[in-house]
């Protein structure tokens, strides 16, 4: 029963870590631009399609086409913010959001015209699990981990050592003041962009290796990553990490009493419970 | 009486995009007049197509039925179940902000297929339910189709007026005060949470009615059908393409992008064979692209909202 529970925590912790880099650019993205982004799963999506590229067009290794993945689908991030989100901004911030909303039919249905709807993986070879103290562990499972922790480090180095990082705080916590104190706030959500598309390529990535890659892969794990965004209260990078990660234990824990494919629900459950009760997240966000 | 190609064709195509432009005209209600922003119009969709089809279907060992309920009744108790969710969701999650209800819509659409997919007791899960009764079926020939279509035009006439009503009324005047300023309605002693559930309660009564004249006209319903893709997002669309806020418009909405997404279907044929079974998401591309054009260039959409004049000060109505 323990080592269950157990188990489950550790696969719950490895999702957990893919939901939080999700998270980061919904809640910076939702405090900057105020709107939530229903195209941050599919730029997911579009980022494990990157590497797929590179590892199965270009037989490259995995970890040698990650940054080129990353840094690819910051730049469509930034060009769709370019060519639509900077002219809609000017409009009511819902515009945005059914914008961005057609945005994620788009981009799914980019991944799905070029690379088609079938079940791929990036390699097929399987490596047995380790037994560490009865528990499975899997070596993709350490290496997904382990570069969580080293992107959400370097993001915290970002947010407080950069002058950007720091202008990109400020406008989270509070746009007009941020703009009035002179920060350059084009540049700044153009910063945004970069750092939530990268970590979203990484989080889509991150759920290929674990799952397989299918045109769906983000747009399923959406739910979750809003809800890890919003218990970690809008606008706070470090809080949506916490409520990544709880989002991932509970969400595995759960389906010791729930049947595994009401998985979903249990982060819907969550937004429901923080939006009425804590509406501005664990931590007193925005 | 047998309709030849061209005119079958022409009436299966109004009979869909009228049944769209019923649930266009519900989706107008929560965000056209209330601002109110549902991305879930495929959970209630759903919820009304279900109840529609096990209330009418004969017993059968895969799913709950045997009602053998006529027509009307089934497509009246999907709207009531659709409206009771709405109750459910709404008694939470109204006085939310837009994006929070968008997210916790899209929360509720998800719920919903999933119950759907895997409770086979009640759906048949993934198989779906056939064999859902069409309505004229007794009828001649292709009469039938033609009674049914002259039913989705009736049911679109019927909400199109009973929302104008409404519109004109002092609800739809607290509506889009709601919509514009929901600290001044408040201010002006409005109930806005009240105001607001009664939206959202009556626009999901309307998808659900669509979505039981959806069940009998296909016949055929399953947890696939209910793609997000095919309804929440075309329905938007439709709204936006026609002009949210004016019934006409979302009447008018439906029918040109039922026709823009049924055109692209001839797409299939000019792509290379390997690309051909992509088509579909090709026509979502498509629609997407579409969409953001509307939004960048015409975002009141072909039919702009046009408010009923302000009642007169010497008049006693609205009082």
């Amino acid at each position: 029963m323990l080592q269950d529970l157990l188990q489950l925590v550790v696969y719950g912790i490895v999702s957990g870590g893919i939901f939080a880099l999700g998270a980061v650019g919904v809640s910076l993205l939702f405090a900057i631009l105020r709107f939530a982004n229903f195209a941050h799963g599919d730029t997911m999506t579009l980022g494990a399609y990157f590497a797929l590229f590179g590892v199965a067009t270009l037989g490259l290794p995995l970890w040698s086409v990650f940054p080129f993945a990353l840094a690819a689908t910051a730049a469509v991030t930034v060009a769709i913010d370019r060519v639509l989100f900077r002219r809609l901004r000017r409009t009511a911030p819902v515009i945005l959001l059914i914008s961005s909303f057609g945005v994620a039919l788009v981009l799914r249905s980019v991944v799905q015209l070029v690379w088609g709807p079938e079940n791929v993986v990036y390699a097929t070879d399987i490596v047995p699990p380790w037994r560490v103290w009865g528990l499975r562990i899997r070596p993709t499972h350490l290496v997904i981990l382990a570069v969580t922790l080293a992107l959400v480090a370097a993001l915290h180095l970002f947010l407080t050592r950069t002058r950007t990082g720091k202008a990109m705080r400020a406008m989270a916590d509070d746009p007009d003041l941020a703009q009035v104190c002179g920060i350059d706030t084009e540049a700044v959500i153009r910063w945004t962009w970069i750092v939530g598309g990268a970590l979203a390529a990484a989080a889509g990535i991150f759920l290929a290796l674990d799952t397989r890659l299918n045109p769906l892969l983000g747009w399923n794990v959406l739910l979750p990553v809003f809800a890890a965004a919003l218990l970690g209260g809008i606008g706070q990078p470090y809080g949506a990490i916490a409520g990544g990660f709880l989002l991932g234990i509970a969400g595995e824990v759960s389906t010791m009493f729930l049947e595994p494919v009401y998985k979903p629900a249990v982060a819907f459950a969550l937004i429901v419970l923080v939006l009425v009760f804590r509406p501005t997240g664990m931590f007193g966000g925005r | 009486m047998e309709l030849t190609g061209l005119a079958g064709f022409a009436v299966f195509f109004l009979t869909m995009a009228g049944i769209y432009a019923v649930v266009s005209l519900g989706l107008n209600v929560q965000w056209g007049f209330s601002g109110q922003f549902n991305i879930g119009i495929a959970g209630f969709w759903a919820v009304g197509s279900y109840t529609a089809a096990i209330l009418s279907t004969p017993e059968s060992p895969f799913h709950l039925g045997g009602f053998g309920l006529p027509f009307p009744v089934g497509v009246l108790a999907g709207g009531v179940l659709a409206g009771l969710l709405a109750l459910l969701v709404g008694l939470v999650c109204v006085d939310l902000r837009a994006d929070y209800l968008a997210i916790a819509t899209i929360g509720i659409g998800e719920i919903v297929r999933l119950v759907l997919k895997n409770e086979e007791w009640l759906t048949n899960g993934v198989r779906g339910i056939p064999a859902i009764p069409h309505p004229f079926a007794g009828l001649p020939g292709d009469l039938g189709e033609l009674a049914f279509l002259a039913v989705v035009a009736a049911t679109i006439a019927l909400v199109w007026a009973a929302l104008e009503r409404a519109n004109r009324a002092p609800w739809g005047r607290v509506q889009r005060a709601i919509r514009e300023d929901e600290a001044a309605a408040m201010a002006c002693g409005k109930d806005v949470l009240r105001a607001r559930l009664e939206a959202f309660v009556l626009g999901s009564v309307v998808m659900g009615a669509g979505g039981g004249l959806y069940a009998h006209f296909v016949g055929f319903i399953s947890p696939e059908a209910f793609d997000p893709l095919f309804t929440t997002f075309l329905v938007w669309v439709m709204l936006i393409a026609g002009g949210s806020g004016n019934n006409l418009g979302a009447v008018l909405g439906a029918f040109v992008i039922w026709a823009l997404w049924s055109g692209t279907q001839f797409l299939a044929a000019w792509l290379p064979v390997d690309y051909a079974a992509r088509a579909g998401a090709l026509r979502v591309l498509l629609v997407g692209v579409l969409l953001q054009v509307i939004l960048l260039w015409r975002p009141e959409g072909l039919l702009p909202e046009r408010p009923p004049p302000p009642v007169e000060p010497d008049s006693d109505r609205g009082r």
